[in-house]
């Protein structure tokens, strides 16, 4: 069924018992050209470019728990083309273009919102860091502007402007950038591919990977073996565990990021702002909320909850950016499992078993990567050839030396 | 609870007086072993779900690497012991 204002009309002067589920509830084939392991955003935008794109129809999509309950559904929404490094800008940009004409292409509402994200400066050095990202960006056709504190003030007014140790002397805005309502990506996405004849198949966990003769012939699931031609692998913070059934070692580690949720106010925070004193950041949901998060919780985990010594630090933070947070009750908190990767940027390659392919490393910044991650793991799929713009991500950049280190902070995942 | 570490020479210290720098149960390369040895120690991670071996260096405490045993899954820390004592029971 396609959404418009007329099947709106209808379905409401029926009293809205006409809507039909957005994919169907297939059971397993015994064998599909191409399966991708996890129902998150990144294995949903894959089915769905293969299928629409690339033309690869016999895909089923695997997801243990259900669609959306991995990282997809628990990231705080923010999507940005605001990199430095030539090896992630393009690619991070390329996906601010699809992110623009998805609501068209998907007849779905993902409720995108180019709200403008503002990262603050608190320091000459680091004013000047600001500027050469911005100049970076400019390099690859990407608007950036520089806001001055004075300026900032008239914006943005209930910041702490003069904090002894992390004064606000201005910010970066990329003002294309933004949010988009998470779980609709995947239900977006899910629903394309579903119409392409994409299978989702929920509830359906991947446990053994098989494999004869040196290539992959299929995979042990809850629901019984599955045989596939090519298997893709878009698992999140479970990449290692999934990557072992094939005895794959891989560049990552699992850590845990919290993200929260406060009671619902009127409107007062227009843009995503990026606190560079620290790692915090914020928006406002369409609902009222604000929705905020900061850095992972340090060690390595596989738990879908933090620590509390962590959430008190990004409390700290947000009141020391926006002291009027302090009045404002929080009511949800959760933690997502993320793979770091060891240079805080993706993988998206090919393996060393010709029929496997590998989507992972997002760290805590892959939301906004969904369009653009599934578009290249498609292509590099469907072509056996890696898309231009994601050509610094593979997987053999460590070995070579070609690291795509955004933070400079070198080979330690809980760094980045 | 790993927000907490009990620090064999400071006592129980909260997670902030430390840096974590991961991995702790594979030996460094000698200089001149292979590329792909170098890679592996510096790149490669088993990434267990489940018991593994970190080093936590007391930055703000006594300021020795410790060898903290705990789980990724529960966060529940078995065992805390100063990383030159690790070393030494290795070696035995
Ligand atoms: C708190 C938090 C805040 C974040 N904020 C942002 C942000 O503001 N902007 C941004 O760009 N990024 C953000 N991120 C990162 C972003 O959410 C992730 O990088 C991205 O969602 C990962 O891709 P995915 O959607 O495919 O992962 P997921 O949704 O996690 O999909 C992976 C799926 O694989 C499934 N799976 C795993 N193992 C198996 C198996 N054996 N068999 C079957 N299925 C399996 C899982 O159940 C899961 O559903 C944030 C992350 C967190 C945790
Ligand atoms: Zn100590």
């Amino acid at each position: 069924m396609r959404y418009s204002a007329f099947s709106l009309v209808r379905n409401a002067l029926s009293g809205n018992l006409n809507w039909k589920p957005h994919w169907r509830q297939p059971q397993p084939k015994s064998h599909y050209d191409v399966i991708i392991v996890g129902g998150g955003g990144h294995g949903l935008s894959t089915a769905y470019y293969l299928a629409k794109e690339f033309g690869v129809k016999n895909v089923a999509v695997l997801e243990k728990g259900y669609l959306g309950s991995g990282n997809v559904g628990r990231n705080t929404t923010i999507v940005r083309s605001n990199y430095m490094l030539p090896g992630n800008e393009p690619f991070y940009e390329f996906s601010m273009k699809l992110w623009e004409g998805l609501e068209q292409d998907l007849n779905y509402n993902v409720m995108l919102s180019q709200r403008g994200v503002i990262m603050l400066y608190h320091s000459d050095a680091q004013r000047d860091a600001y500027v050469r990202r911005g100049n970076a960006m400019w390099m690859e056709g990407v608007a950036a502007e520089l806001i001055e504190r004075e300026q900032l003030k008239k914006t943005i007014p209930f910041l702490n402007y003069d904090h002894a140790r992390y004064p606000i002397l201005g910010g970066l805005l990329q003002r294309r950038a933004g949010t988009a309502r998470h779980d609709a990506v995947a239900w977006g996405y899910a629903r394309g591919a579903d119409q392409h004849g994409v299978d989702i198949i929920e509830h359906c966990e991947v446990t053994g990977i098989r494999r004869e003769n040196g290539v992959v012939t299929g995979v042990e699931t809850t629901k019984g073996f599955i045989g596939c031609g090519k298997l893709a692998l878009a698992a999140a913070g479970n990449t290692s565990r999934v990557g072992e059934m094939a005895d794959l070692k891989l560049p990552l580690e699992s850590h845990v990021l919290q993200a929260f949720v406060t009671e619902g106010l009127k409107p007062c925070i227009d843009h995503v702002i990026v606190y560079g004193g620290g790692h915090f950041y914020i928006s406002q949901s369409d609902k009222g909320g604000l929705v905020f998060g900061a850095e992972i919780d340090g060690y390595s985990s596989y738990a879908q909850r933090g620590n509390l010594a962590t959430a008190e630090h990004v409390m700290e933070e947000g009141v020391t950016m926006i002291p009027g947070l302090s009045r404002v009750r929080v009511l949800r908190a959760w933690g997502g499992v993320m793979d770091m990767s060891m240079d805080g940027s993706p993988i998206i390659d090919r393996t060393s078993i010709d029929n496997l392919y590998l989507n992972c490393g997002w760290c805590y910044g892959g939301f906004k990567a969904t369009p653009a991650s599934g578009y290249c793991f498609a292509h590099l799929i469907a072509k056996n050839d890696t898309h231009p713009v994601a050509r610094a991500l593979r997987l053999d950049r460590f070995a070579r030396g070609y690291a795509v280190d955004e933070a400079g902070a070198g080979p330690q995942p809980n760094l980045h | 609870m790993a927000s907490l570490i009990t620090c064999p020479h400071c006592g129980v210290r909260p997670k902030e007086e430390f840096a974590i720098r991961g991995d702790a149960s594979r030996g460094r390369p000698e200089p001149m072993d292979s590329d792909e040895a170098w890679h592996d120690y510096v790149y490669v991670r088993a990434n267990p779900r489940g018991r593994t071996l970190e080093h936590w260096h007391h930055i703000a405490g006594c300021r020795r690497f410790l060898v903290v045993e705990r789980d990724t899954e529960t966060h529940e820390v078995y065992s805390v012991v100063d990383a030159a004592e690790f070393a030494r029971r290795a070696a035995r």
